[in-house]
């Protein structure tokens, strides 16, 4: 059961250094990484951005940047999604939040190891430099995707950016892993035993239960990742054969031989698919905690959600075949991959149900981060209801590889995600910085970012069903696809504003930080320990003393009740759970 | 701010669905034997989506107005859920989607459990970068041999997948860039790939399938009318993926006997 943590009642350090740099605290920890993911999610839209450039107008010159040509393209679109998927969804939403806020959440000082907590970020930063190194090596960055399917990866010879880009991006990958590996580790470690007096497991808040079965997704997804990685290294530069079989580019013989193409789709997405869950699951929690909040109401349904988070994390590792349906893998296996994955659909249709029970008889303060969370729940039943037509092997045929999957990872994995990401940010803020972010430039950037999200990502769905392959640099090969270069150019124009408005995001961010209004120790009335210490927390998080819970993490308009919401921490009641 | 919410959400819902049920961009025309059924599957799958899609953010935008709040006047229902209501929305969408999955798996079967008939015409399709090459094994009936070290990309299509001239089977054997079929008459595909991963894909006939090195496939399919149709590569396979295209002319088996006669001839 919970035990106090007495493992390192160290001081506050005081030089600089200590302090911001090589930080034990993770708080400051949490803080590096959200830090590090904000630097890498303006890179991933500004490669974007060129991206959506050269589709609609193919010869564009442009400054700093030059000529796009294909392979420029096609490294842009390797390393835009490499980047968000790995640099923004893995590390903002877990690594950031979830190092800032678990420990609070349960009543705990620190991370159960603090320096492994810091080798942690430290490495994450190393794998980051690696990956940006990439663009800058001859030959430049990779064009094998983010995917970087065998053997196109593994031939330095099938393209150029195959040379050193892409030992870059591979080594990049590993570090990732090692770096995941070691956070998860503490997560999990954290979770189970530093929880305070009174904070069972059914008391947890559901970030808590969605960042823990992350970090369980992490633990087991990342090794398989991280040997794959290593095969392909070997594949790559000592000339074994795991995933290339005889092989020959451009009318030469390669030296290998006997390997298997698929292995690595295999190893991929034994990873990948637990991936996209471990990019979603803290935002399905942090939706939760905002709703509950906002709506004034208990989360509908809490031991459900609770279930919901394990069995998409059980079935998560039971799915990666959908990927693979187009591959050459035995058609009787589809069959048995696409039964697993309208089965995960159930879980997650729970989590959508519960959220609208939420709102139901609610009472909804519609500040920043509640606008963001309701947000997700829609993007999260957009993106979410194309799953049903990718998961049947059937309509996989004419969708696979199509704008179609495009679209629809976008939806539930990229923005959603990013929605979960702004209301943490606009929710903890205060917590973080001790000051209020601005409301009226947070509405802004919530109107324009929905409608403009909606605007760029749902005319893919069309492009797909009209048979438009995805990673398309040019448009104008296939005389099928020049009737939709019109949808292909609103979505240039709305990735333009939409972009643009994302600046409102960063300048309210900043400013708010120097210049807000003083925020309360509690500004939205909630209920978990975070709302109980001081803002912004000291160091050891509740100055000397242990919280002790004697309550559900979701108790508002509790009946009888002097307020309208029971903390975590308030007296034993006849009332409140 | 509700109000807004509901106004948002509900135009972004109608616009969605519009260009969906408008079928302002829909699955190309089909013309396999296979496109029916795909397209009715689709159907099926769109309708259920759809409605779930319209109640789901209806639900959204109606609650966020509807429980917005109106200070003392409105009363929060305090609660923590409900069993009963967890249940049956469980079971109701486990029956949607496992049924909606059972009924599209026919289709799944009859393509890739059962081989190619007996009279089916044999075609080898080969993807390397960045090109389709087609090959007809000729009036033996039987595809000669191939040898890797004989492939030059640079030698006109023989040579590009390497046919090994000196193997008798081989003689006869017809490799094009351009893929000719007779009409309702099934095509027994073999898939292979020279280089990297390409995929074949020819939305028309609503076919794709990965061409893998190492991997000989085989597919088959029955195209149900004449005309052109565009084959793409849908598998990312280096620089040059965006152009690697070809042509299917579905033709008369009439107009098919002379084509490859002619071609023979030419040989
Ligand atoms: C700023 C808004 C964004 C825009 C305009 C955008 C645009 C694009 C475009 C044009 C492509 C290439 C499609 C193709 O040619 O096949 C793409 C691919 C991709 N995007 Fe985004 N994207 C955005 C945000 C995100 C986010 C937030 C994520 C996080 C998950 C993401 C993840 C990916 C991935 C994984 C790919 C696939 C890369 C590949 O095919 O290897 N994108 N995106
Ligand atoms: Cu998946
Ligand atoms: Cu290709």
């Amino acid at each position: 059961m919970a035990t106090t943590a007495t493992v390192h009642a160290h001081a506050a350090p005081q030089g600089f250094i200590r302090k911001y740099i090589f930080s034990l605290d993770h708080k400051i920890i949490g803080l590096q990484y959200y830090f590090l993911a904000l630097v890498a999610v303006f890179v991933g839209m500004f490669l974007s951005l060129l991206m959506r450039i050269h589709l609609i107008w193919p010869t564009a010159v442009l400054p700093l940047v030059g000529e796009i040509k294909p392979e420029t393209y096609l490294s842009l679109l390797t390393m835009h999604g490499t980047i968000m998927v790995f640099f923004v969804l893995t590390t903002a939403p877990q690594s950031g939040f979830g190092n800032y806020f678990l420990p609070i959440q349960i009543g705990a000082p620190d991370m159960a190891f603090p320096v492994l907590n810091m080798l942690s970020f430290w490495t994450t930063f190393l794998a980051f430099v690696a990956m940006i190194a990439a663009f800058f090596v001859s030959g430049g960055a990779p064009l094998h995707g983010w995917t970087g399917y065998a053997p196109l990866s593994a031939l330095p010879s099938a393209g150029p950016g195959e040379q050193l880009g892409a030992d870059l991006w591979v080594i990049s990958i590993a570090i990732f892993c090692v770096a995941s590996l070691m956070g998860a580790l503490n997560f999990i470690t954290t979770l189970l035993d530093l929880r305070a007096k009174g904070m069972t497991l059914f008391r947890l808040p559901l970030t808590c239960w969605a960042w823990f079965v992350t970090a369980i997704l992490a633990l087991l997804a990342f090794g398989v990742l991280l040997s794959a990685g290593i095969l392909l290294l070997l594949d790559r530069n000592l000339g074994t054969s795991f995933y290339v079989p005889l092989v020959v580019v451009n009318g030469t013989v390669m030296g290998h031989k006997g390997g298997s193409p698929l292995l690595w789709q295999h190893l991929f997405w034994f990873f990948g698919h637990p991936e996209v869950y471990i990019a979603i699951l803290p935002g399905m929690g942090v939706a939760s905690q905002v709703l509950s909040t906002f709506a004034r109401k208990p989360i509908f349904g809490y031991k459900a959600m609770v279930y919901a988070i394990m069995a998409i994390g059980l079935l998560g590792f039971t799915v990666w075949g959908h990927h693979m349906f187009m591959s050459g893998m035995s058609p009787y296996s589809a069959f048995a991959f696409s039964i697993m994955t309208m089965a995960i659909g159930v879980p997650s249709a729970i989590k959508t149900f519960n959220w609208l029970g939420t709102l139901h008889k609610a009472r909804i303060r519609f500040h920043s981060p509640m606008l963001f969370a309701i947000g997700f729940v829609s993007l999260f039943v957009s993106g979410g209801l194309s799953g049903p037509f990718l998961a049947q092997p059937v309509l996989d045929i004419p969708l696979h590889d199509t704008y179609f999957v495009v679209g629809h990872f976008h939806l539930i994995m990229g923005v959603a995600a990013i929605f979960g990401i702004f209301a943490a940010t606009y929710y903890w803020f205060p917590k973080m910085f001790g000051r209020m972010m601005n409301e009226s430039l947070g509405r802004i950037h919530f109107w324009v970012t929905l409608v403009g999200t909606y605007a760029i990502f749902m005319p893919m769905h069309y492009l797909g069903m009209a048979g438009h392959p995805r990673r398309y640099s040019q448009l104008t090969e296939l005389a099928y696809l020049h009737d939709l270069i019109p949808v292909q150019q609103f979505m240039t124009y709305a990735a333009f504003i939409t972009i643009g408005f994302q600046f409102v995001f960063v300048f309210n961010l900043f400013w708010s930080m120097f210049k807000g209004p003083k925020a309360s120790d509690n500004p939205w009335e909630a209920t978990t320990l975070e709302w109980t210490t001081a803002t912004p927390p000291p160091h050891d998080n509740f100055g000397g003393h242990t919280p002790v819970v004697n309550h559900g993490p979701y108790e508002y308009s509790v009946p009888g009740a002097p307020r309208d919401y029971v903390m975590q921490t308030d007296p034993v009641t006849a009332t409140a759970h | 701010m509700g109000l807004a919410l509901l106004v948002v959400i509900w135009l972004i819902t109608f616009f969605s669905t519009y260009f969906f049920a408008a079928k302002t961009w829909w699955l190309p025309h089909g013309a396999s034997t296979s496109a029916p059924w795909i397209d009715h599957q689709f159907g099926l799958t769109y309708i259920a989506m759809g409605v779930v899609f319209v109640a789901a953010q209806g639900a959204l935008g109606l609650f966020a107005w509807q429980y917005r709040d109106r200070g003392s006047a409105s009363k929060v229902e305090y609660s923590h859920g409900n069993t009963k209501l967890e249940v049956l929305w469980t079971a109701l969408t486990a029956i949607l989607f496992i049924g909606l999955n059972l009924m599209g798996s026919k289709v799944w079967a009859d393509e890739r459990f059962e081989p190619a008939k007996a009279d089916a015409i044999p075609v080898e399709v080969t993807g390397m970068q960045f090109a389709w090459y087609f090959r007809y094994a000729g009036n033996d009936g039987k595809f000669g041999g191939t040898n890797p070290k004989l492939v030059d990309p640079s030698a006109g299509s023989e040579s590009a997948i390497g046919l090994d001239t000196s193997d008798p089977a081989a003689k006869d054997d017809v490799v094009v860039g351009t893929m000719y079929l007779p009409v309702n008459r099934e095509v027994n595909l073999t898939l292979r790939a020279e280089d990297v991963i390409h995929s074949f894909f020819v939305p028309a006939m609503r076919f794709k399938q990965d061409a893998v090195p190492g991997l000989a496939i085989h597919m088959h399919f029955t195209p149900t009318e004449t005309g052109d149709y565009e084959i793409a590569c849908a598998e990312l396979c280096g620089l040059g993926h965006y152009k690697m295209h070809g042509m299917l002319k579905v033709v008369s088996q009439d107009d098919f006997d002379k084509w490859l006669a002619s071609r023979e001839a030419e040989k």
